[in-house]
């Protein structure tokens, strides 16, 4: 029999070790697979640390990619604090990135242009997720399936734009056209792509932690999530909660659109996010849904991401098991998180 | 049942306790709440382990470790709160966890079995009704069936007649006595001592998880020498010293709503006057949880006004009654009061984050928070590690003071509490009591709703009874007897009056 | 017009409508089984993913494609049995569990197909299951072949409905396994170990998300890529809303939604210019959200789903 007990006080401590301890043990278990696919387990994570961290253009390129994440992985952490299950930031992603997109290309002055496209790719982002929270608290339609049918959805629609109406003319790829030269996020070292998002992802994530921990909107945000009925009791208009919780999940899933426009595309494509809104579930469990350990858990995926396209170059072992880690790592986290709460018991059946 | 003991962690909730069950027998376990008639019971039926003792069936140690192993062993048990589902049928959820069945479910033999026990008990029920359209009675005669289907030879009953009206009883105890004359064991737990006296032929009484004493003919034994077996010292009853009618505080005018789930209220109107104590008694699922939302700013009634201190409520939310000067506690203490994962110091600050001192202007104030439970903690003897302590851990009776010092903090007017003491232990009953009469004497109107009609009797200066969502009579403590609020409470307001 | 409508109602569109909704139905219940145990499997897409790619190695290598059906419907049951560990054992968020059972089972999924095929150029393929006409009935016009003359597994997923009906709603182990869905405690008290049935009914259901996943390698198309699956689990899960947790109700949603998607191909195929081909892609999703508006609304799910049991709360 597995008996669980609540503990009684969670030690700090404990809540260190144990991300740590899952992240431990996803690497030990992905070595397996490394091995598996035959090649050294030491030469394997040797390729993946050095094209991840060895070199000022490697760290800035983990950076730059641990950007979207970042900013999806607040929204995930946002929404699941209010227990708004929202797995659709992929499709949240993609409306910033198109609406961002759009505001780019209108040519007006740079400062201007990029303060819009932050605006506008928030706003797309907000405004897709408002449709499942409506459909919530509407009509009682589970969040979770539709977020996440509503990812395919966008994504269609995002190719129907740029393979229609939105197509590059210039282009023979089913592009968009691409923004202003003046819109481009300027770069903070000459030669890489560590662009004004990277700056505003770093800046954002210590925001929505304030916004969560100490202020009254955090307050009812988290008091919705443990307990709706008791915080409705206490006077928290609790659908005004997930609504705005919705808003600002989504427009925070759309501000990882804008990055990858305006920073790195500088144009949209359907492959503009290898899927980054669902990296954003991994990486906001591994932060415990605390804002502020979003950066880390980001950088962490971003770092094995980049690093498995290297590892699959110089070893041969597909780059995918960046995918496994990301399974494996949320997984063996939920079992951690669990651990940080309750002690677990094992006890043979009485005889 | 011998040396029966198990801890909750610090709490030894039963003690070295021995009991027997003879066939043909009604055993009273008697004690007040939080005694250990429950978990004894539980241990019973498995659903406990006991840390040291063995249980005997007929002479032969059994082992129980599960309810499967209890209900093969002949133990059947009808739990306070019933173990049904609403959405299958009787005859569903008396086939549920059959043993020994084969490929396809035996409702024909079932329903013989059905009619047997509805020929020799005299229960009867409709198989294919669904268990959500069965009246509070009917449900519990199902669990009796369906222990009885099970082939019980010793049948538990933890507090039958907690959610039935005075009438219904009677029909209850009719079963009762026939099953046992059936060469049957029954155990009949509970804290009412005029209906263990009425019923079991013998009884035990538990007292801080020990067997303080037995008396063989209840019937005959003196009220006065139970209770003290059972609270061990003389019970003081509760004194109410004359408090100075105070302005009608709380006001109902002919409230009814709709939407409810539940019963809802018809033309309910009532007052509460400073200085006294107003208690609602009713059988469960009358509409005492529609008159406790509305009253609490959480049901917007279709007609009729509420106003507390003459200010009428213009928007049916907690934060304007609040406003208005009420105080509030709810009746599920961890679902819709405090949040278990958040500290105690956010539990308490939860129904008035927004204003002073918790928060300004729309920060929290983390200082605030803090000393605010510090001090009713302090106030209130709470027991905890300290507002930071997670809520999840505070024991029933510390969550029920952590409650009611973050609304009396603020001074309310009038205040509204549902089940106040369930499940709170002797002292801190007392506690609560006491702080209910402190607030009658500094001139603030109560209104307490409960369905344990001896805590109502002891406090209340005036007791409204509530049927079917509305009120029947209002009878002053003076004249309110069990009979007749018995009467009220199953809707014979004729012969009561 | 004419020509359009003559070009989707004929028997290849019927036939068509039976091939698409097999996957969909056998999918349907097994999230159902779950569902109705308590237990939210969001871990579907992936699981169907996985078992796909096992199913179709299976076949690949042993030449025998009801090996196949038997290694894919094993690794659903395995990665079902992980959720349930997770989600019935240990009783961690069934909603975050499931989609970490997606992204792992995705990840593996792509890994180890990538180490076995890595040359992406030329597709491994297998010769996939052929229809069975059965003597007969097959013959009947418009019908016959729509209806009779279909693959050895639509035919099994069709008996599944009314079997798994009985076994639901007639059968001692169907009853206890509803009531862990309705009420676990009472479950427990009447002696049904409800850990047990629940991990059960998880594993089951995954067996068959894994037997739905390996058709769509197996029969509808003859090899395995990468978005094989692309959305169908979720479908699923909203069909059992749709469905409203009856195997009846759950297979008649993946009939009608099958409709849907075959209507949608039938219009992509006829050329109906002017309205891109992606907009008849989101119709199934867009059909499902809508669905779903219309149907939550009275609750029909199982009260404890979402929830779990753990004994002796105190």
């Amino acid at each position: 029999m597995v008996r669980l007990q609540l503990r009684h006080d969670v030690s700090p401590a404990l809540n260190f070790a144990l991300p740590l301890a899952a992240v431990v043990f996803t690497l030990v278990l992905c070595s397996s697979l490394i091995r598996i696919a035959g090649a050294s387990v030491v030469d394997a994570y040797g390729v993946m640390l050095s094209a991840a961290f060895g070199d000022t253009y490697a760290i800035t390129e983990t950076l730059v990619r641990a950007t979207p994440m970042i900013f999806t992985g607040l929204a995930v952490a946002v929404a699941f604090r209010a227990k708004f299950w929202n797995i659709g930031a992929e499709g949240q992603l993609l409306s910033g990135a198109v609406l961002s997109c759009m505001v780019g290309a209108i040519n007006m002055p740079g400062g201007i242009a990029i303060a819009l496209m932050f605006v506008a790719g928030f706003a797309g982002g907000a405004v897709t997720a408002l449709i499942p929270a409506v459909l919530r608290l509407k009509f009682k339609v589970d969040d979770v399936v539709s977020s996440l049918l509503l990812n395919s959805v966008v994504l269609y629609g995002l190719m129907a734009l740029i393979e229609g109406p939105w197509k590059d003319s210039l282009s023979g790829y089913p592009i968009s056209p691409p923004i202003q030269d003046s819109a481009n996020f300027p770069v903070f070292i000459e030669g890489t792509r560590l662009h004004l998002g990277v700056l505003a992802a770093f800046i954002a994530a210590p925001i929505v932690w304030f916004v969560i921990a100490r202020t009254v909107f955090g307050f009812k945000i988290r008091a919705t999530g443990e307990n709706p009925e008791a915080a409705r009791f206490g006077g928290i208009d609790t659908r005004r909660v997930i609504f705005t919780t919705a808003l600002l999940s989504g427009g925070l899933a759309g501000l990882a659109g804008v990055c990858q426009v305006g920073g790195v595309h500088y144009q949209v494509m359907a492959e503009i996010s290898p899927g980054y809104g669902y990296s954003g579930i991994v990486i906001a469990m591994l932060a415990r849904l605390n804002p502020l350990g979003v950066v880390p858990a980001a950088i962490f995926l971003s770092a094995v991401m980049v690093g498995a396209d290297a590892m699959s170059r110089a070893t041969g072992v597909p780059a995918f098991i960046g995918q496994v880690v990301q399974g494996v790592a949320m997984i063996s986290m939920l079992v951690a998180l669990l651990l940080t709460q309750y002690r677990v018991q094992f006890r043979k059946a009485a005889t | 049942m011998v040396g029966i003991t198990k801890r909750f962690g610090p709490l030894l909730a039963n003690d070295h306790v021995n009991l027997s069950i003879r066939p043909g027998e009604i055993v009273g376990l008697l004690g007040e709440n939080g005694a250990g008639k429950t978990t004894l019971m539980n241990i019973l039926f498995g659903t406990y382990a006991a840390d040291e003792g063995t249980i005997l069936v007929e002479g032969k140690p059994a082992r129980i470790h599960n309810s499967a192993e209890a209900l093969a062993a002949g133990i059947g048990m009808v739990h306070q709160h019933f173990l049904l589902a609403p959405r299958l049928t009787v005859m569903e959820n008396l086939l549920v966890g059959m043993p020994r069945q084969g490929l396809s479910l035996d409702i024909a033999g079932a329903r013989r079995k059905l009619d047997d026990i509805a020929r020799e008990f005299g229960l009867k029920l409709d198989p294919e009704q669904r268990v959500s359209s069965l009246s509070v009675g009917e449900q519990q005669r199902l669990e009796i069936i369906k222990a009885l289907f099970r082939g019980a030879r010793v049948l538990i009953l933890d507090e039958p007649t907690a959610v039935l009206a005075p009438p219904d009883v009677d029909g209850l105890f009719a079963a009762l006595r026939a099953i046992a004359a059936r060469s049957l064991g029954i155990v009949f737990i509970s804290h009412k001592l005029n209906e263990v006296r009425a019923i079991t032929s013998r009884c035990v009484i538990l007292r801080h998880g020990k067997v303080s004493g037995e008396i063989a003919d209840p019937g005959s034994a003196s009220t006065r020498e139970i209770a003290e077996l059972m609270c061990g010292q003389e019970i003081k009853p509760t004194i109410r010293p004359p408090v100075a009618k105070g302005a009608a505080l709380l006001v109902l005018d002919r409230v009814s709503t709709t939407g409810h789930p539940g019963t809802t209220l018809t033309d309910v109107s009532l007052a509460v006057c400073g200085g006294e104590i107003l208690g609602l008694a009713g059988v469960s699922g009358n509409g005492q949880k529609a008159l406790a939302d509305v009253v609490s700013g959480m049901l917007k009634p279709v007609s009729g006004t509420v106003s507390i201190d003459g200010d009428e409520v213009r928007d049916f939310t907690p934060a304007e009654v609040q406003r208005l000067g009420l105080g509030r506690v709810p009746e599920d203490r961890l679902a819709s009061g405090l949040v278990s994962s958040m500290t105690l110091a956010e539990s308490m600050a939860l129904p008035r984050i927004a204003q002073a001192p918790f928060s300004h202007r729309d920060l929290l104030s983390r200082r605030g928070i803090a000393d605010f439970a510090q001090k009713q903690i302090r106030e209130f003897d709470i027991r905890c590690s300290g507002p930071n302590a997670r809520t999840g851990t505070l024991s029933g009776g510390n969550l029920q003071k952590a409650l009611l010092a973050r609304e009396l903090a603020f001074d309310p007017k009038a205040v509204i509490v549902a089940q106040p003491t369930r499940g709170l232990d002797i002292a801190a009953t007392r506690f609560v009591h006491e702080k209910f009469l402190a607030l009658r004497a500094a001139g603030r109107a109560v209104m307490v709703i409960s369905e344990d009609l001896d805590e109502l009797l002891a406090l209340s200066d005036r007791i409204a009874v509530i049927y079917e969502g509305r009120i029947v009579g209002v009878l002053a403590a003076e004249e309110a007897t069990v009979s007749r609020i018995g009467l009220l409470m199953n809707g014979a307001f004729g012969k009561a009056a | 017009m004419n020509a359009v409508l003559e070009q989707i109602f004929q028997v290849g569109f019927l036939a068509a409508i039976v091939r698409i909704a097999t996957p969909l139905t056998l999918a349907t219940l097994g999230e159902m089984i779950s569902e109705r145990s308590g237990v939210l499997n969001l871990g579907i897409e992936g699981i169907m993913l996985i078992s796909a790619m096992t199913g179709f190695m299976g076949a690949y290598y042993s030449g025998d494609l009801w090996v196949g059906i038997v290694v894919a419907a094993l690794t659903g049951a395995v990665f079902a049995a992980l959720h349930a560990t997770l989600t019935v054992l240990l009783g961690v968020s069934q909603h975050v569990c499931g989609i970490g059972i997606t992204l792992l089972c995705t990840g593996l999924a792509y890994f180890f197909f990538r180490l076995s095929f890595t040359d992406s150029s030329h597709p491994a393929t297998v010769q996939s299951f052929e229809t069975i006409p059965i003597p007969g009935l097959a013959s009947i016009p418009v019908l016959g072949p729509a209806l009779f003359n279909q693959f050895a597994l639509t035919y099994l997923t069709a008996l599944l409905v009314p079997v798994m009906a009985y076994a639901l709603y007639r059968t001692p182990w169907g009853l206890n396994l509803r009531m862990a869905g309705e009420n676990p405690r009472a479950a427990d008290a009447a002696g049904v170990n409800v850990m047990a049935t629940r991990f059960l009914a998880v594993t089951l259901g995954g067996a068959l998300m894994g037997i739905a996943g390996a058709f769509l390698t197996m029969a509808q198309f003859n090899t395995f890529t990468f978005g094989v699956i692309s959305g169908r689990g979720w479908i699923a899960i909203a069909l059992v809303v749709f469905g409203r947790w009856d195997p009846w109700r759950c297979a008649g949603a993946a009939l009608l939604f099958a409709c849907v998607d075959a209507l949608q191909l039938r219009l992509q195929a006829a050329g109906v210019s002017h309205i891109p081909y992606e907009a008849f892609l989101a119709l199934p999703f867009v059909f499902t959200i809508v669905a779903m508006a219309f149907m939550s609304r009275d609750a029909a799910a199982p009260p404890a789903l979402l929830r779990p049991f753990r004994k002796e709360e105190r």
